[in-house]
């Protein structure tokens, strides 16, 4: 009897595991192979260059620096409304039905499709708002999208910081705004980084709420002087984004060189892997340090 | 992590000091923001839809076939959403058999099985694998899976529904992996205890105990997953071919290497060619209207499900 349950329990616990590698070990070996395609292209003169013949060779320099001023843009808009929220549902928020219905809408906003985020910005900020097809609809369009994530992170930081450290503030005679801003946000900083972190990586890599929002395929680049290389588009521009050129590179043009297609995928995940690495580091010497 | 900025008497922390009731109007705008937004999202869609929404014919929307936006000529367009339903449905169901099983078994070797380094790493991998963009997994599933299904099983493409679902099984399967851990875990240690005080090994303890205790969480995990599937598009888009068919034969499992193609899908492909303002536009503002709906009851019914109807925040 005992033998048979220590066999089962084995077995149980190598299929668990076998579950956990399929999901890791295949995803791991295609990225592998992406950066291996992409090897022959990868390197400065492929970050730094403009596309030549419609995306078949050349470089990926304005889709990259266009997804650095989207994503720029965005944390503009989002990061203030998405901590001071943070800050509202763990400090200040009473609990009751009101606070349940505002966290129901944060998750609820977390669940909305891309594509309808698409639609909303296309509605909203396009159309209603008068924006045009530009780079700030599409940094309103993706901030909205990407609140959730900061919203979550930031009550999460501060929901770590232990009461008493307020308690002892408040009775040093402090406002409620005056613990916040000197206890509170300098103990919980770095949790709120990550999640600033989190927001830019999900931020660069999403595509479908900018394609009907400001993304183009493809815009004639002025490279003449470094200021036009480094700051091509304005407020009010179309742009370039690297996962909008994914795609277009991907399914467009057949006679795309495979290392080029490769090489804008290999860029955008070791640009996510990069943040998020990044993020996570941050986390576990935060973990390290804790003193309470 | 102590601060030195405690001092009060500086001009900048005056200032700050003297603005708390801007600051406090602030925070409590932003912290309502949420909920502007989600009224917003709802507003703006169907104020784009508001037009044609009394002239839907809703039973030829949800149980015909026939998609024809652009008529030819002395016909009349009309919007049978039948097809991309299904599609929808058979990217979700085959993602789901995939990410399901998969999801939880990770979830409990991580959170149960697991320890120390190996632990640690298996988390940090499931976030990164949660982190890599819907275009990318549209890539994988176009330029990498492509050729490998057309060599397995000899056909010409592809780029089909065991593609797409492949594809969003590994979409939605970190989100399952985190909130399944997270319920495993919130079961407390005592019952674990308990079990193993009787007798019971630790697989007897995942299926006798954790899983009725966690019942709720994982259900929810599943539900979200399921909402993920339903959301996703840009990775349906490129890896399922993006094709209206309808299989007439559903238990015949080669419909799986047929295309589909999913609402979402339509909405992104079809926007750019539509006239704006006019009724195939606004048909896909309707199709957003209900991915909308469909994905707020999922994650408010999930959110009930995990804290209860009355909705126990400090659990969560």
């Amino acid at each position: 009897m005992e033998r048979r349950k220590v066999l089962v329990e084995g077995i149980a616990k190598k299929v668990m595991l076998v579950a956990a590698l399929c999901l890791i070990v295949p995803v791991l070996a295609i990225i592998a192979y992406i950066f291996y395609k992409a090897s022959p292209v990868l390197g400065l003169d492929y970050l730094w260059g403009v596309p030549e013949g419609g995306g078949t060779g050349g470089g990926i320099w304005p889709p990259l620096i266009g997804t650095f001023f989207l994503v720029l843009v965005s944390l503009c808009i989002c990061a203030p409304i998405g901590i001071m929220a943070g800050i509202y549902l763990n400090e200040y928020a009473p609990d009751n039905w009101f606070t349940r219905i505002i966290n129901m809408a944060v998750t609820s906003l977390a669940g909305v499709p891309s594509i309808v985020h698409a639609l909303f910005g296309v509605g909203a900020f396009v159309l209603t708002f008068g924006m045009g097809e530009s780079l700030l609809a599409a940094s309103c369009t993706i901030a909205v999208m990407t609140i959730p994530v900061l919203i979550t992170s930031t009550r999460e930081a501060l929901s770590a910081v232990p009461m008493a450290f307020r308690q002892a503030c408040w009775n040093m005679g402090a406002t409620k705004w005056q613990t916040i801003r000197t206890i509170v946000l300098p103990n919980s900083i770095s949790g709120i980084l990550t999640g600033v972190i989190l927001e830019v990586s999900r931020a660069a890599g999403e595509t479908a709420p900018i394609l009907f929002t400001g993304a183009a395929a493809s815009i004639p680049f002025m490279a003449d002087s470094l200021g036009d290389k480094l700051m091509p588009y304005f407020l009010g521009d179309k742009f370039m984004a690297l996962s909008y050129h994914l795609k277009v590179v991907a399914d467009k043009l057949n006679d795309v060189p495979e290392a080029m297609k490769y090489g804008t995928a290999a860029v955008l995940i070791g640009l996510i892997f990069i943040l998020n690495s990044f993020s996570i580091v941050l986390r576990m010497y935060l973990r390290s340090r804790k003193k309470w | 992590m102590a601060t030195k900025k405690t001092s009060f008497r500086g001009l900048g922390a005056k200032f700050l000091d003297g603005a708390e009731p801007l600051i406090r109007i602030l925070i409590y705008a932003s912290g309502w923001s949420a909920i502007i937004f989600v009224a917003a999202i709802f507003y703006f869609i169907f104020q784009e839809a508001w037009p044609i929404l009394p002239r839907v014919n809703w039973g030829d929307f949800f149980f015909t076939n026939d998609w024809v936006p652009v008529p030819a000529e002395g016909n009349e367009a009309t919007y049978g959403a039948k097809s991309m339903m299904y599609g929808t449905f058979a990217v979700t169901i085959f993602s789901m058999i995939i990410a399901v099983p998969l999801g939880l078994g990770a979830a409990i070797y991580i959170s149960e099985f697991a320890t120390g380094k190996v632990k640690e790493t298996f988390k940090i991998l499931i976030e990164l694998l949660a982190a890599i963009p819907s275009i990318v997994w549209g890539f994988i599933g176009l330029v990498v899976l492509n050729p490998i299904i057309q060599s397995v099983f000899g056909v010409p493409v592809g780029v089909n529904l065991l593609n797409g679902s492949i594809v969003v099984a590994f979409m939605a399967v970190p989100l399952i992996v985190s909130i399944s851990e997270d319920a495993l875990r919130a079961v407390p240690d005592s019952y674990r205890e308990a079990a193993l005080a009787l007798g019971a090994s630790k697989w007897e303890i995942v299926y006798r105990v954790l899983f009725p205790a966690a019942k709720n969480g994982l259900l929810a995990a599943c539900m979200l997953g399921v909402g993920r599937a339903v959301g996703e598009t840009m990775a349906v888009l490129m890896a399922t071919g993006n094709g209206m068919v309808i299989p007439e034969n559903f238990a015949n499992p080669a419909i799986l290497l047929d295309k589909v193609r999913t609402l979402t899908a339509t909405i992104v492909s079809e926007l750019p060619d539509s006239v704006h303002g006019g009724d195939h536009y606004r048909m896909l503002f309707v199709i957003g209207i209900v991915l909308l709906i469909f994905s707020v009851v999922i994650n408010v019914t999930s959110d009930i499900i995990v804290k209860g109807i009355k909705g126990d925040q400090k659990n969560a």
